[in-house]
């Protein structure tokens, strides 16, 4: 759709082309747990930096896969890794090497650009 | 008494010469390579401790016990304590004998390396005399602890249960060459001595053997042969020895001297570590140990694997193993030569996070927090519940009703959003964002003006005691406190006379050696059962945030396993003092799981 600049809200377009999918599957052979967040949000609701700060680990995902991360990613940077996110998580996603990964892969990324 | 070869030499005895220059050699080498890398700060400490009297002492102690008599092991298994100390001890016993009787007959061949040991070969003695019938004696009865030893290694190599071990290491062929040749040296020693029995003398089991076999034992053109063999054999054991997992017999005794002076692990396979690899002797203990053994797929995850595979190299293998850990601490709890297999994890993980590129970590928003109102009351306690504990509030809640009766002043340090204690990332390789931190929360308690700081989970404890050094502050785990409240007699409590068991959480039992305070406290509320491993051997709730790899659906059966293990002598209750480990066992469990302090806070006396 052609943005015009007119709108009230900024746009939500998500463009297929922004997915860095190359990354994404790297770290779905990291960590395929990746794959199985259902979005629910009770990591983000349990989270020890939430408290402090905006991390929340749903929207980083849903943005990895968006390839929205750039807003996100830096959000990882306050995680104390505690472990409660994969406490809660009703999926059983090993939280915590999916959070190290990320912060791997999108690093490895970023350094080869 | 006469030398019976006047020469002093026979070719027979170079394969054994050859061997034991190369395995001396080797561990000079490797000696020196240790020392070298270790640094500077190290090897001051580790020199100091080396003239330090009470350190002379509990070396020297310690050296006979773990090298020679395996007291450790004999606690732990009898018929392996037998087998490992009279092989090492009996062997140790011939050589000296071997010596003394070269420095009372012959004392100058004893330049001679080889003289000692072949000593029967070279020299004549009667077993007529008193003297002579007394080394013979020795001699041989040595001979048949080592032999009734070797015995016992066979069996187990074939059918390793029956001396009580499930799974034994898979060896690696230098490894099986190093045992067949080790198998071979005693009975073929017991052949060539039972030659010159016939022409010297003999004892109880060599004059016996040349009785037995008269035929092949009167031809003089066999002597020659069996020396020959027996020569071979020790030759091949020494020289694969500094490739095979014996290496840990002379490794050993650098380890010990150098595990008393207390030097820390810094690098996976450099200085104190490299010593610590070489002195693993691959006997297999962890791997019953690894409360992941329960799926036969984690088999290969055990200490010694990752020991062998530090060893060659293997950097991949090794980062999969030391990721997957769950750190409990039972095989280092376990081993006998006391590896230690988490430290060593944790620095392949800490150089492996400094070696890539990720995301750095930005705790900022951490200078916000406000600090903690100052107390000025004395001995007043500061409770930090920690981040699990607020995904468990029953523990919390529970502490405070017990801190409450017993008439405690305290304050909540994180009942507004916790700070991370600093163990999960530090756990995680990420040494220099977990001091971080640690500082912010240094700070905070410090500045607090409390005496005492109490934690209600294992995890946070194990660090607060390790790497917090706070000044002026006692840092006491609930069980601990409420255990000096109660036989203080300020808290006051009924007898249910329920029964519980007590699961002793990894970091609290084996991380901090509390094991005796929260039993006593238990005793009083209830009657304490036990489980079938417990203390130093209680199996991992498979919650733990050691573990980076292991996977939600691979923990269950690890939590599965450590229930059924607690659950052995029917309780009515779990008792654990961690929050993880009630959130783990909680999933799973069918007796009730309840924590320390909610036992306590229930059986709360009122009157």
């Amino acid at each position: 759709m052609i943005d015009f600049g007119y709108g009230l809200t900024p746009s939500s377009t998500l463009k297929i082309e922004d997915v860095r999918l190359p990354a994404f599957g790297e770290l779905l052979r990291r960590e395929p747990d990746a794959a199985k967040c259902i979005a629910c949000g009770s990591c983000a609701a349990s989270c020890s930096a939430g408290v402090f700060t905006e991390m929340n680990l749903r929207r980083v995902i849903l943005s990895l896969q968006r390839g929205r991360e750039k807003e996100t990613l830096p959000l990882l940077r306050h995680c104390m890794l505690c472990g409660k996110c994969q406490l809660v998580c009703p999926r059983g996603v090993n939280t915590r090497h999916l959070i190290l990964s990320i912060g791997k892969v999108y690093q490895l990324e970023e350094d080869k650009r | 008494m006469k030398e019976r070869i006047l020469a002093a030499y026979d070719p027979f005895v170079l394969p054994f010469v050859f061997g034991m220059t190369f395995v001396l050699a080797y561990c000079l080498i490797a000696l020196v390579k240790v020392l070298i890398q270790l640094n500077a700060a190290d090897r001051r400490k580790f020199a100091l401790s080396l003239i330090t009297p009470t350190t002379i002492f509990k070396n020297i102690r310690d050296i006979f016990c773990d090298c020679l008599f395996h007291v450790k092991l004999w606690k732990r298994n009898k018929v392996l304590g037998y087998m490992h100390s009279s092989i090492a001890f009996g062997w140790f016993m011939i050589i000296v004998i071997g010596h003394i009787e070269t420095i009372l007959y012959i004392p100058e061949r004893l330049h001679k390396m080889y003289y000692p040991i072949f000593f029967r070969y070279f020299m004549e003695e009667q077993n007529t005399t008193l003297q002579g019938s007394f080394f013979f004696f020795l001699m041989d009865f040595f001979l048949l602890v080592i032999l009734s030893g070797i015995a016992i290694a066979i069996v187990k190599r074939f059918r390793s249960r029956i001396v009580g071990m499930r799974r034994t290491t898979k060896l690696t062929l230098t490894d099986r060459i190093g045992l067949y040749s080790l198998w071979a040296i005693f009975p073929l020693r017991w052949i060539a001595e039972g030659f010159t029995a016939g022409v010297a003398g003999g004892s109880f089991m060599t004059v016996p053997i040349n009785w037995l076999l008269h035929n092949f034992m009167s031809k003089p053109e066999n002597i020659t042969v069996a020396w020959w063999l027996y020569s071979i054999a020790l030759g091949t054991f020494l020289t694969v020895l500094p490739f095979t997992r014996y290496m840990h017999i002379p490794a050993e005794i650098l380890l010990v001297p150098m595990r008393n002076a207390g030097l820390p692990v810094r690098h996976t396979r450099k200085g104190f570590s490299l010593a610590m690899l070489y002195s693993c002797p691959s006997c297999g203990v962890c791997i019953d140990a690894c409360p992941m053994g329960v799926q036969k797929k984690n088999v290969k995850d055990a200490t010694v694997y990752m020991v062998r595979n530090l060893k060659r190299r293997n950097r991949k293998r090794s980062l999969e193993i030391a990721e997957k850990c769950l750190m409990c601490g039972k095989c280092a709890a376990l081993c006998q030569v006391q590896m230690d297999a988490c430290g060593l994890r944790l620095a392949y993980r800490t150089s492996q996070e400094r070696k890539q590129n990720r995301i750095p970590a930005d705790f900022g928003y951490l200078n916000a927090v406000a600090p903690l109102p100052r107390t000025e009351t004395e001995g007043k306690v500061l409770y930090y519940a920690g981040c699990m504990s607020s995904l468990t509030p029953v523990i919390s809640r529970s502490v405070q009703q017990v801190l409450r009766h017993a008439g405690v002043e305290f304050e909540l340090m994180d009942k507004d959003g916790s700070i991370c204690c600093g163990r999960p990332l530090m756990l995680a390789g990420r040494q220099d964002e977990a001091r971080a931190l640690i500082e912010k929360n240094r700070k905070l308690i410090e500045e607090s003006g409390a005496r005492i700081l109490l934690v209600s989970c294992a995890i946070c404890y194990r660090i607060f005691k390790e790497h917090y050094d706070l000044i002026g502050v006692e840092v006491m785990h609930y069980t601990e406190y409420f255990n000096r409240l109660l036989q203080e007699g300020r808290l006051k409590v009924k007898n249910s006379h329920q029964t519980l068991v007590y699961h002793d959480p990894c970091d609290l039992g084996r991380g901090c050696g509390i094991y005796d305070a929260p039993r006593t406290a238990l005793r009083a509320v209830g009657q304490l059962v036990p489980a079938l491993k417990e203390r130093e051997e209680s199996i991992c709730c498979g919650g733990s945030v050691g573990s980076l790899t292991l996977r939600y659906e691979d923990r269950e059966p690890i939590t599965r396993g450590a229930l059924d293990n607690l659950t052995a002598n029917n309780p009515e209750q779990i008792v654990t003092a961690c929050p993880l480990c009630l959130k783990t066992f909680g999933r799973y469990a069918t007796v009730p799981v309840a924590d320390f302090a909610q036992i306590l806070a229930e059986n709360l006396d009122n009157d």
